[in-house]
């Protein structure tokens, strides 16, 4: 009797193996798994029509990654990312930012028109060159110097709407978004002015993304802050 | 005035009195039955394996924060309550009691210095729970580090606030007893009913609840409205009752996450919790046990309760119509034309449970909000349901869920847009 549960449980775990793979062979994809992040990120990564949600599509695969566990352990705060993202291994939420990273989508263009000039020129300063007055660094000077992001970890700035880096900027200087510490924007978030956040995001929301530009391959030395993120 | 004071101070009296007569006594009777798997194990190891299948760490730990710290927030139809710390902090924790204050928070539902405790903290079920068994839990617990997190003070509604009134719920509700072996049946069932009523505290959702919170014991109907979800009955075979399933089946939906073959299954929502942070750890032969038990739960009557239809008879195929649209516009590529489903990428609609049970606000749920199957170690790469709250409108929503419970021989009542705006209430899980 013994003898004959022990067959059956091997024959089980066999079966089991069998049965838990089951399906077509083109649904095994990352693709058919990343179905669930289309509705609010957009066809292949792109942003949705509100502009909330932001591009995910061509970003480093180690920022989406951060994210995602992130959100999963609690650092960064948006109910569905934690609820999508709460039960899964890091192997597999690195499979989806991979996914999403390798995905090379044209860009909208975003008007600047009714933008005050003084907000976008002041906008532009932030981002180029910081403001050494208040102690702030160049956006560039670690998003890299087309502001494309700079592997592995750091994002991107252009192509994602104002409304997205607004609320981030907002979030980090509240704290219900963290990253791993020394968390370097949310100290940067803190000492930026309400005016300049706009004026920062203004320009940058409104910039044309240079086509067959990715990622920088390194963060720009010396980095200006440390960062736990990106270390 | 006079007639007034009189009758509270009566009242109260009878109160005193009820309190007193009913007053659980502590009965350490019983053993456990005996531990197939665990035997040679240590002790704390032994205390391990029961705080895991018990998913302590579920409710004790906020996101984000240390194991066994607490925090979590636990709605309830009685207010929020934020679960303690139990970590050995000796301030804010559970590092000054000693195995018997364990033993009678377990046991008896009350800590040290005769707090009663809320049974949020299922101690109706972890009675059942043995003497050596609660020991082994509180050694493991005492390897833990200390974590200095105060608690946060439950937030509940007048008069539940009142902990002395839980003196009268013992008295109606509880009785405190380790759970007796039934030589009727084998080893291995005593051990799975051991677990599942005890420390497992399966029936802390799976059983519906009076309008006081206690789970009805006898003849329980239902499963239970729980953390905004419902947790299916596990005694009736058209919501989650596995009585015709293998026995391997129900381990492996319980170690997996997901099953597929002839009888499929998905956990979702806080299911999907307990499978990730709970069962995938337990052993092998105490997942067999606790299948073994389900599988002869006596097999309960479907509920069919007069459901308030809301939907004009005239209004049906209209609603059917529409529903078709959307599902052919956002269903039909992952769960198929006809609700026939693809293997363990999207479940067949087809003769789904949850798709046709009475309580709907599960069906609700996955459409509005999504998910994917828990990422266990059998199945780490799991297929997830997209949220559709972004892009659809509650008639939307309740229309493709109408046309859903209403084709390919599924012959459920239709879902109104009320039913949708209901599942979108209470925090995701």
């Amino acid at each position: 009797m013994l003898h004959m549960r022990k067959i059956a449980r091997v024959l089980g775990a066999a079966l089991l193996v069998h049965t838990l793979t089951l399906y077509a062979a083109d649904l095994d994809t990352a693709e058919q798994r990343a179905l669930p992040c289309l509705p609010c990120h957009g066809k292949e990564g792109r942003a949705g029509p509100d502009g909330y949600y932001p591009r995910i599509a061509g970003k480093p695969a180690k920022y989406l990654l951060n994210q995602l566990v992130n959100f999963r352990d609690g650092r960064r705060y948006f109910p569905m990312m934690n609820y999508l993202t709460e039960r899964q291994q890091d192997a597999y939420l690195a499979e989806l930012a991979e996914y999403f990273s390798s995905q090379k989508l044209p860009y909208d263009f975003v008007s600047a028109q009714g933008v005050p000039e003084a907000t976008l020129a002041r906008g532009r300063i932030l981002a180029k060159d910081g403001d050494k007055s208040t102690d702030l660094p160049a956006c560039s000077a670690c998003h890299g110097d087309n502001l494309l992001g700079a592997l592995p970890a750091v994002p991107g700035l252009l192509g994602v709407s104002r409304s997205y880096l607004d609320a981030q900027l907002a979030a980090w200087r509240t704290g219900l978004r963290h990253a791993k510490a020394p968390d370097c924007m949310a100290n940067i978030a803190k000492k930026m002015t309400p005016a300049d956040i706009e004026a920062v995001t203004a320009w940058l929301a409104t910039q044309a993304v240079p086509e067959g530009l990715g990622p920088q391959a390194s963060v720009p030395a010396p980095q200006p802050v440390e960062c736990g993120s990106i270390s | 005035m006079k007639l007034r004071i009189t009758l509270l101070v009566v009242l109260l009296c009878l109160v005193a009195a009820a309190a007193l007569l009913f007053w659980p006594r502590d009965r350490q009777t019983g053993e456990a039955p005996p531990s197939l798997s665990t035997a040679q194990l240590d002790t704390v190891e032994r205390g391990r394996a029961l705080v895991t299948l018990g998913d302590c760490e579920g409710c004790h730990t906020v996101r984000g924060g240390q194991a066994f710290a607490g925090g979590r927030s636990i709605p309830t139809p009685f207010g929020t309550f934020f679960s303690p710390n139990i970590t050995q902090d000796a301030q804010y924790g559970i590092g000054s009691w000693r195995a018997d204050d364990f033993w009678r928070a377990l046991h008896n539902g009350s800590a040290p210095g005769g707090k009663l405790l809320y049974p949020t903290f299922p101690y109706t079920n972890f009675t059942k729970i043995s003497r050596a068994d609660s020991d082994a839990m509180f050694a493991y617990l005492k390897t833990l580090p200390a974590v200095p997190v105060a608690n946060r003070d439950h937030k509940l509604k007048f008069p539940y606030g009142q902990r002395w009134l839980l003196a009268i719920w013992r008295g109606l509700f509880f009785t405190p007893g380790v759970y007796e072996s039934d030589s009727q049946h084998t080893a291995e069932w005593n051990r799975g009913a051991y677990l599942v009523q005890g420390v497992a505290h399966c029936s802390a959702c799976h059983e519906s609840r009076n309008a006081l919170g206690a789970v009805r014991s006898k003849n329980n109907p239902s499963g239970g409205l729980v953390l905004s979800w419902y947790a299916p009955s596990l005694s009736i075979p058209e919501e989650a009752g596995v009585q015709a399933w293998s026995e391997a089946d129900i381990a492996t939906l319980l170690r997996a996450g997901i099953l597929n073959g002839n009888h499929r299954g998905y956990t979702f929502g806080p299911m999907a919790e307990v499978v990730y942070e709970s069962l995938q750890h337990a052993d092998e032969r105490d997942l067999n046990a606790i299948a073994v038990y389900l599988k002869s739960l006596p097999v309960g009557a479907a509920q069919n309760e007069p459901r308030r239809v809301g939907l004009a008879p005239a209004s049906i195929p209209i609603v059917m119509s529409n529903g078709q649209q959307v599902y052919k516009d956002h269903c039909a590529r992952c769960h198929g034309d006809a609700g026939e489903g693809q293997s363990t990428v999207a479940p067949a609609l087809k003769n789904s449970r949850i798709v046709n049970m009475n309580h709907s606000v599960d069906a609700v749920r996955m459409v509005l909000y999504g998910g994917y199957a828990p990422g266990t170690e059998l199945n780490p790469r799991p297929f997830g349901m997209p949220p559709f709250y972004p892009t659809l409108s509650s008639e939307q929503i309740a229309s493709v869920l109408t046309y859903i419970r209403g084709s390919w021989g599924n012959a459920s009542p239709p879902i109104i847009p009320d039913d949708v705006e209901a599942g979108m209430t209470g925090p995701l899980w």
